[in-house]
């Protein structure tokens, strides 16, 4: 980036000021403590120079919004021509009392919507299953069938929003559920836009929510690929989520890394499945967490992309463009909210809000300052969507795209995070890939590790958490919070019960029992699903029925 | 006699996978000295209480993130005290809302750690209050 | 609590309790098993041993639900590693016999391996004793592949079965020098994947030129994961234990492995006598310190303590 005789006046400069001006206000005022860190850890140096991105080629490394390898952002006009989409993560208990939180959400001007499921849902079992006790409608919305999914988006018109449903083993059932009420709306699928996570290894990982063994499930994420390829051409097939890694407990590095070897996998699982890597790549989506380091975390987002963009490129050598571009939504860290003074968490998301907007994020999910609580309460969802507008409005950070390139210190990093991903990829590769890295433990180790890491810099004090470990007060309980009403779990039985007394049982059988001969082939599977969704039966029945073909998934390695 | 460690059966009931917190536990508590014994995700009341039968455990440590605690917590009480093990202390932690603390106690949970809680205030509570020996 | 009466009649708790008793070391444990030791030796104790990451657990969990649905009822003690440091440990295997967990016909215990050096803790001879009695028609003992347990199974286990997995290359090698000896035989396991064919084969090699008489280690491949070939492993781990009655071997094994037990527990019982007589008037110390300064020499030191005993 510099002339070499420039960047020698500029070291002998450095050093000029390091023997005098440094050196005298050091032995005079020590500086706080030894060794700095960012907050995953990375050593942070006192000053950058220019001496410190010398070898940044501009053009190579960085080159231009909307241009390979994309570094400054995946738009030539980011947030000039379009804000990020404010996206609030939502549900909770019934159908109904989601569809009237999502319809208050559209009119305080949220453009567009997040669904959160229960429990129950996520692990593909009805309301009425005995694991399903006291879960119901807990952490987000119950649905059991097609039923639920229409009074979920009752008088929504799917053509004009974009949702985006946090679903994984049972994705395939859920975007079916969409597709169906969107037909009975009247909207054909091609106009549907939105996201499904579809994003099993990251469940083996750090989520939890997993149902089949890695096998299957990834046959249901390429079947969905290529489903929605040829008749849903709009939809983003897969959210490939670094979030909850990071919420488990990783750095930025392994946050980046895992998340980018788990997407390697289901490229190489599609493209040996027969799909041109151009005819699926475009869809693929990414998420990711957003945490109090603002400099890291812009760092972070940006080596990101221009690593995505280069492994599309040199190693899956797709052609078009759009298979190159890593879109991403964010969510501010869950895992920083404090249960002490919950409205410093304000604070917190706000400097989230600006990591993510200051590094390119396309959509964005603020947290609620209670959510370390319990669920949040309608108050708190209200401020932290104002946290996003006001950064979109007020803070001015959208004007120019990508502000903070050219930073000494956030070029470097951003060149650091790459580096040290590029390593940890490399190292999985050598595993055998994410899916082998995953059953030998190796990546639930290193977060692990990480998470523990962590935890002990705050115990000791080393790592300062401003209300838990320092700057504490004397607290009242807290009293303002948002209860789930425990009869939720019986009404959905109830309504279970109706539907299966009320549906055409015959044919409920029929397209199940065609399920399961499908599920015995390589044929899709999507159609299948799609015929029982719209015979309402349940998403119990359904996952069942996979169950018994796929088998379930058996954690190996814990600890 | 010799000694034998304290043995802490940390258990996830219910379905949410979130298991950063137990696993930070159970290091923390294995760096204490003790004996952990980990059960993994999405275990019942019954299978929690048969583990800690058989493994004859002092302390039965649970973790919930999903707001199943009101039901399931008190549930492990009730089935060890039918087993006859009341002397097994229990505790629990996860996004538990103070408000819920005076009834979970009440049914038989000795202590409830909420967010922000040092591993360190754990492993005291536990060899403070552990009911064997 | 009556001990003796619940544990015959097969009560889990009293069942439990009594291996904790017997891991703290108390006397009450020790005379129950006195007592009833005549209802010991029933049960088929089969160890399970391998590299790490082998898929024991899993494994063991698929052996033992088929021998579920044979009616049997089954004991399982999974050993883990403490921590040498803190004596501290993290025990998982039951995580991957979950649904283990709640079936009345069987009992899982976790152990540590204590202070053993890596080898079975003394525990693990007592709590197979209290299965036994319990009634359980087998043990399952699940060991940590590394260090000395995997040479201690054979002195506890009636069958040894080894696991090993495909792509462990150089390390088969390794392996084979301290314990390809040890086991009655060989499962190689995750047999999906590549490579489990070539490490069938190096080990039925290996086996070969250590051949002798008698019973021939048999090599199967098993896919835990997929429930392949856990039939067979079991009908080989019963066909041994038939053949060892058979053949007078079990008789052999168990005399040898009873006459090891009887010399270790004197073992531990003199070095306890020998710690408490020299630790009065700190002599142990105080010798020490004389061997140290070269006032005396170790030899003539120990020959004092061992006068000392008879006094």
């Amino acid at each position: 980036m510099f002339d070499n005789e420039k960047l020698e006046k500029i070291s002998d400069a450095k050093k000029e000021w390091e023997n005098s001006t440094l050196s005298k206000a050091i032995s005079r005022f020590p500086e706080r403590k030894e060794k700095f860190t960012t907050g995953s850890g990375l050593e942070v140096k006192r000053l950058y120079t220019p001496e410190d991105i010398k070898d940044l080629d501009y053009n190579e490394d960085l080159g231009y919004p909307g241009q390979y390898p994309f570094t400054r952002g995946v738009q030539p006009t980011m947030y000039r021509g379009r804000l990020w989409t404010m996206r609030q993560y939502a549900g909770f208990a019934t159908a109904e009392e989601s569809n009237k939180r999502y319809k208050y959400l559209l009119e305080q001007g949220q453009t567009g919507l997040s669904v959160a499921f229960d429990l129950p849902t996520q692990i593909g079992y009805d309301s009425d299953h005995p694991l399903s006790e006291g879960e119901v409608g807990k952490v987000g919305v119950a649905v059991d069938s097609l039923k639920d999914m229409e009074i979920l988006f009752d008088g929504i018109p799917l053509d004009k929003v974009s949702t985006s449903m946090t679903i994984n083993a049972p994705a395939a059932v859920l975007l079916a559920m969409y597709i169906a009420v969107a037909e009975k709306q009247g909207v054909s699928k091609d106009k549907l836009r939105g996201t499904i996570q579809n994003d099993i290894l990251k469940e083996y990982i750090a989520r939890g929510t997993y149902i089949f063994p890695p096998q299957p499930s990834m046959r249901l994420i390429t079947n969905i690929f290529e489903y929605c390829s040829k008749h849903v051409p709009n939809w983003n097939t897969i959210s490939i989520s670094g979030y909850h890694i990071r919420e488990a407990g990783s750095t930025a590095v392994q946050e980046v890394a895992f998340t980018l070897a788990n997407g390697i996998a289901y490229v190489e699982a599609a493209i040996k499945a027969g799909l041109d890597v151009d005819s699926f790549a475009p869809r693929l989506s990414f998420f990711f967490n957003a945490h109090n380091d603002l400099l890291e975390e812009v760092a972070k987002f940006r080596a990101a992309r221009k690593l995505w963009a280069r492994i599309m490129k040199e190693r899956f050598k797709a052609k078009n463009k759009k298979s190159m571009i890593m879109k991403f939504h964010t969510q501010t860290a869950g895992s920083t909210l404090t249960a002490q003074q919950p409205d410093n968490n304000i604070i917190r998301v706000t400097i989230q809000t600006l990591a993510a907007v200051l590094g390119g994020t396309q959509s964005l999910h603020t947290n609620s300052r209670d959510e370390a609580l319990a669920l949040p309460t309608e108050d708190s969802v209200r401020i932290a969507l104002r946290t996003q507008q006001i950064v979109a409005h007020e803070s001015g950070v959208t004007a120019t795209i990508d502000p903070l390139a050219g930073s000494y210190y956030v070029e470097s990093l951003t060149k650091k995070i790459e580096e040290e991903a590029y390593e940890y990829i490399k190292k999985i590769d050598e595993l055998g890939g994410s899916p082998r890295a995953i059953e030998k433990g190796f990546i639930q180790k290193e977060i692990q590790d990480s998470a523990y890491r962590y935890q002990m810099e705050v115990e000791t004090g080393e790592r300062i958490v401003v209300g838990v470990n320092k700057y504490q007060i004397e607290e009242e309980g807290h009293k303002d919070i948002l209860k789930v009403d425990p009869s939720v779990g019986e009404l959905q039985k109830e309504k279970l019960r109706k539907l299966k007394a009320e549906r055409d049982n015959e044919k409920v059988k029929s397209t199940l029992e065609a399920l399961r001969k499908v599920a015995r082939t390589d044929e899709n599977i999507m159609p299948y699903i799609l015929d029982a969704v719209k015979a309402y039966a349940t998403l119990g029945e359904i996952c069942g029925v996979l169950r018994e073909e796929f088998g379930e998934y058996q954690p190996s390695i814990i600890l | 006699m010799s000694e034998r460690p304290i043995r802490v059966l940390v258990a996830k009931p219910g379905l949410d996978g979130h298991d950063r917190g137990a696993k930070v536990i159970a290091r923390a508590l294995r760096d204490a000295g003790m004996e952990v014994i980990y059960t993994g995700l999405r275990q019942t009341p019954e299978q929690i209480v048969a583990a800690a039968i058989q493994e004859d455990v002092d302390v039965v440590a649970m973790s919930i993130l999903s707001g199943a605690h009101n039901h399931l917590f008190p549930k492990v009480v009730n089935l060890l005290r039918e087993q006859g093990a009341e002397d097994v202390l229990v505790v629990g932690g996860g996004v538990i809302p103070d408000d819920d603390i005076p009834f979970l106690k009440e049914a038989g949970i000795s202590e409830i750690f909420t967010p922000g809680t040092p591993t360190s205030a754990v492993i005291d509570y536990i060899r403070e209050h552990v009911k064997r020996k | 609590m009556n001990f003796e009466k619940r544990l015959l009649e097969g009560d889990k708790r009293a069942c439990a309790r009594l291996i904790s008793m017997f891991e703290m070391g108390n006397s009450e444990a020790i005379d129950i098993i006195k007592r009833l030791y005549k209802h010991t030796g029933k049960a088929h104790v089969i160890g399970i041993t391998g590299p790490p990451g082998g898929g024991k657990s899993t494994l063991t969990d698929k052996l033992v639900k088929e021998l579920r649905k044979r009616g049997k009822k089954v004991g399982i003690i999974a050993i883990d590693p403490t921590s040498p440091f803190t004596g501290g440990a993290i025990l998982g295997d039951r995580v991957r016999m979950q649904d283990l967990a709640t079936d009345p016909g069987v009992f899982i215990r976790s152990m540590g391996t204590r202070g053993s050096l890596g080898g079975l803790s003394k525990a693990t001879y007592g709590a197979v004793k209290i299965l036994d009695i319990f009634g359980v028609d087998y043990i399952f003992i699940e060991t940590v592949g590394v260090g000395q347990s995997e040479v201690d199974i054979v002195k506890i286990a009636d069958t040894v079965v080894m696991i090993m997995v495909p792509g462990l290359g150089d390390d088969i090698q390794a392996i084979k020098a301290g314990i390809m000896e040890i086991g009655d035989i060989f499962a190689v396991n995750k047999s999906d994947l590549d490579g489990a064919d070539r490490t069938a084969l190096e080990i039925e090699m290996m086996l070969k030129f250590g051949e002798n008489e008698g019973w021939k280690p048999p090599v199967l491949k098993v896919s835990a994961f997929n429930n392949t070939g856990i039939d067979d492993l079991l009908e080989k781990i019963i066909e041994h234990k038939k053949y060892m009655l058979n053949s007078c071997e079990f008789d052999r094994r168990r005399l040898a492995n009873a006459k090891l037990e009887v010399l270790k527990l004197v073992e531990e019982k003199l070095m306890a006598m020998v710690l408490k007589k020299t630790s009065t008037g700190d002599y142990l110390n105080s010798l020490s310190k004389k061997i140290a300064e070269r006032e005396i020499d170790p030899y003539t030191a120990s020959d004092k303590i061992i006068t000392m005993l008879g006094e």
